[in-house]
């Protein structure tokens, strides 16, 4: 019975093996006439030929015709229909008296939500990383519901942003869970949206909260990868766990924060979903983000300024790319060492 | 053999060329509409039925769509052949002009209060860019089970906002209400209140004004906020455009006055139903009228339509007073056609609160000033209604000032127009 399973078993191998070597027998010929045609050094640019045309239709295209809206005027939709009017659109962004007073520039908005995002992202980064590396050494020890705890953490972001937020709009309105439960303790109602700075923090505890497990599950995995005998070392030598941490722990997982960082400024820059539901950017402007001006620019006003939503977007582009480059390039010193 | 080949040929040949001219006789029949209310299929089917031979492919689409997709559609050179449109004025440069199609005199008659709006920016023009049949009109409703509570009167017809705030503060502090008063956080509702004290918000030459009017009721409605009059759940919670209503609120009994709009009306009804008493109270008055805003949907044709004819043709039976009259009645709205505000319209099923309410806000019809309309058909309304939201949270949030939002709201529409035109 065995012996007749091994047969089949190695007949449904030789068979698929086929089928999968089928695709490579048909495309064989054209393979060669390319490599006669274009000869050896320009062939793998044949098979990178699929994944470049990707690339140039959903990246390289858009920034090209955000470039063409940043440069043009009016209200119409269709680029023939727009008029050139050079840097206009970036010159209105930029004309300011004062940059440190909105009130002085043109876009008084645009620069509050400059102002607002230049605080926004080093605290909730720091606040994101803190929290992340704190979840992430305690989920490495060998605690009880290790994996139970590692699940909590991560569930929230696998969640709709627009779902967290909307969670997070039920318990802290008025009548929602929290000022509920102060009711019921005797506490007065607290106003947490209504009061500008107590809607800032709350919006990067909710930030903080949707995104922290996403960085913690790359922080443990970091923190798994430093072996487990230099801390048997300095446990032989008597280190204090505070000694561990700062001599062992964080400058063997400094590769791993550096990415961490980059990846957390990039995606805090970019925060929207989750602010615009909570607070829509109020009370006021008290929590307006670049991109939530973008939004509002482009696509909530009317009539929609594409050509200055372009600009900004574009504004905004050079600044994450100037991370992006810095993360590729920092992640990949971490590879080479 | 030659010859049988030859006349199939020729049979084939002439059963294509008729296949083709059917299809195109078909086609030139043939409209696609679309609208938000299921309802209007009954008059689409009436139609086809008067109408043999005619095709209306109807589709019923979400508001937002009409908000967001219609506009961008136009700008393609895409979208139906008629639909409803929200933005009367934001669009009117692809409207269809139907006055060689209709009877243009009994549209200047019936619809003659909303037809400047809907020609954008020549309102003074003679198109006639469309019909609505029915209206929403900004309102207030007020709990008036609370006030009976209270032991206060309610005020009179031509109470002004003052007096509801006053009179609504002293029923909430009796019967321990959370909230006396809440508008929707939309500048919409707050042009009710601006136009109510004099704002012009829209002048002959198109050009946005920012006068005493609208800087009165920005103080006003700040000072409100500053009382615990209004609070700060709806203007002061958020920012931007964003609209927010907690309407919810007026059905749970939270609030004593709410200023929201006839679009709520069925709801009341149905969710309230005699849980507590309640009722649609005349426009509260500012300085210069007692007004409320109008808005809604208005049915239009576009100019890209291949079928101009037809797609007038069923403008003009929407427009025909009972179809107008069955639709009204039967979606518990209000009229917009001059003979219908005037006769009035039955509305079978309704409940009296019901009746009651929607009677009440038809009689705001006639009080509504061209200000109102001239701004609801202004083609930069929505810069203006945006800006306005905007800017008022931030005076309520200690940003700005009165007289600097004022100013700042100028800007952004000026700056708005601006850009459009560039």
């Amino acid at each position: 019975m065995t012996a007749i399973n091994l047969q089949w078993s190695d007949r449904s191998i030789l068979l698929l093996r086929q089928a999968a070597a089928l695709p490579a027998r048909l495309v064989e010929p054209l393979m060669v006439v390319l490599q006669k045609v274009l000869g050896v050094a320009r062939l793998p640019w044949v098979f990178l030929l699929p994944n470049l045309v990707v690339i140039a239709l959903f990246s390289v295209l858009p920034v090209l015709i955000n470039i063409l809206y940043s440069v043009t005027g009016s209200d119409n939709l269709y680029p023939s229909e727009r008029h050139f009017v050079g840097l206009a659109n970036y010159a209105t962004l930029l004309e300011c008296q004062n940059y440190l007073d909105p009130s002085t520039c043109s876009r008084d908005l645009f620069w509050r939500a400059v102002g607002n995002s230049l605080v926004f992202v080093p605290v909730q980064v720091a606040v994101m990383i803190g929290v992340a590396l704190l979840t992430a050494l305690i989920l490495n020890r060998r605690i009880r519901a290790r994996a139970f705890f590692r699940g909590i953490f991560f569930f929230p972001v696998m969640l709709s942003p627009v779902v967290v937020a909307m969670t997070w709009v039920w318990l802290l309105q008025r009548d929602g869970a929290l000022n509920g439960m102060l009711g019921s303790l005797g506490f007065a109602r607290v106003s947490w949206l209504t009061d500008p700075a107590r809607a800032f923090k709350w919006s990067i505890f909710v930030t903080v909260w949707a995104h922290m497990g996403f960085y913690m599950v790359i922080l443990l995995a970091g923190l798994q990868s430093i072996p487990a005998d230099i801390y048997e070392a300095a446990k032989m030598d008597r280190a204090s766990p505070w000694r561990v941490f700062t001599r062992i722990t964080l400058p063997l997982l400094k590769p791993v924060l550096l990415v961490v960082f980059i990846l957390a400024v990039i995606r805090s820059v970019q925060t929207f979903d989750e602010i615009y539901v909570l607070t829509g950017g109020g009370p006021g402007s008290a929590t307006k983000m670049i991109v939530h001006y973008i939004y509002e620019t482009g696509f909530a006003v009317m009539p929609r300024n594409y050509g200055l939503a372009a600009a900004a977007s574009l504004m905004l582009g050079a600044v994450l790319f100037v991370f992006t480059a810095l993360q590729m390039k920092l992640s990949r010193g971490g590879r080479d060492a | 053999m030659r010859n049988a080949a030859g006349a199939t040929i020729r049979l084939a040949l002439a059963v294509f060329a008729v296949s083709i001219s059917f299809a195109a006789a078909v086609a030139a029949q043939e409209i696609s509409v679309q609208g938000i209310d299921a309802d209007m299929k009954i008059l689409v089917d009436k139609f086809t039925k008067e109408n043999p031979g005619a095709k209306v492919n109807f589709r019923v689409v979400s508001y937002q769509s009409i908000l967001e997709s219609l506009p961008v559609q136009l700008a393609s050179g895409q979208g139906p052949d008629v639909s409803m449109v929200a933005d009367w004025g934001g669009l009117a440069r692809y409207y269809l002009n139907l006055r060689p199609y209709v009877d243009a005199k009994y549209f200047e008659r019936e619809f003659a209060a909303i037809l400047p709006p809907m020609r954008g920016e020549e309102p003074r023009g003679n198109a006639i860019n469309g019909m609505s049949g029915s209206m929403t009109l900004n309102g207030a409703f007020v709990n008036v089970t609370l006030f009976k509570q209270a032991g206060i009167a309610l005020p009179g017809a031509n109470a002004t906002w003052d007096d509801w705030a006053a009179a609504t503060r002293k029923v909430a502090k009796a019967t321990k209400t959370d909230m006396a008063m809440e508008m929707d956080r939309s500048g919409h509702r707050f042009a009710s209140l601006a136009i109510s004290y004099g704002a012009k918000l829209v002048d002959e030459n198109g050009n946005f004004v920012a006068d005493e009017g609208l800087k009165t009721a920005i103080r006003k409605f700040v000072q409100w906020h500053r009382e615990d009059v209004m609070p700060m759940d709806l203007w002061g919670a958020v920012g931007g455009a964003t609209h927010r209503d907690n309407f919810q609120d007026f059905l749970n009994g939270k609030v004593v006055f709410y200023f929201g709009g006839s679009w709520t009306l069925n709801k009341m009804d149905s969710e309230v139903g005699d849980l507590f008493e309640w009722m649609v109270p005349d426009a509260p008055c500012g300085t210069s009228s007692c007004t409320v805003m109008p808005g809604g949907g208005a049915m239009v044709a576009f100019k890209h339509t291949r079928q101009p004819r037809l797609a007038a043709r069923f403008l003009a039976f929407l427009a025909r007073e009972d179809n107008m009259r069955a639709a009204i009645g039967n979606r518990v709205s209000i009229p917009v056609a001059t003979t219908l505000v005037e006769t009035g319209v039955e509305y079978p099923g309704a409940s009296a609160p019901l009746r009651e309410a929607l009677a009440s806000f038809t009689r705001q019809v006639p009080k509504i000033p061209p200000a109102a309309y001239a701004f609801q058909g202004w083609r930069y309304q929505r810069a203006a209604l945006n800006s306005m939201t905007t800017r008022i949270s931030q005076v309520l949030t200690n940003e700005l000032t009165v007289d600097a939002a004022v100013a700042y709201i100028k800007k952004d529409v000026d700056l708005a127009i601006q850009a459009a035109r560039k």
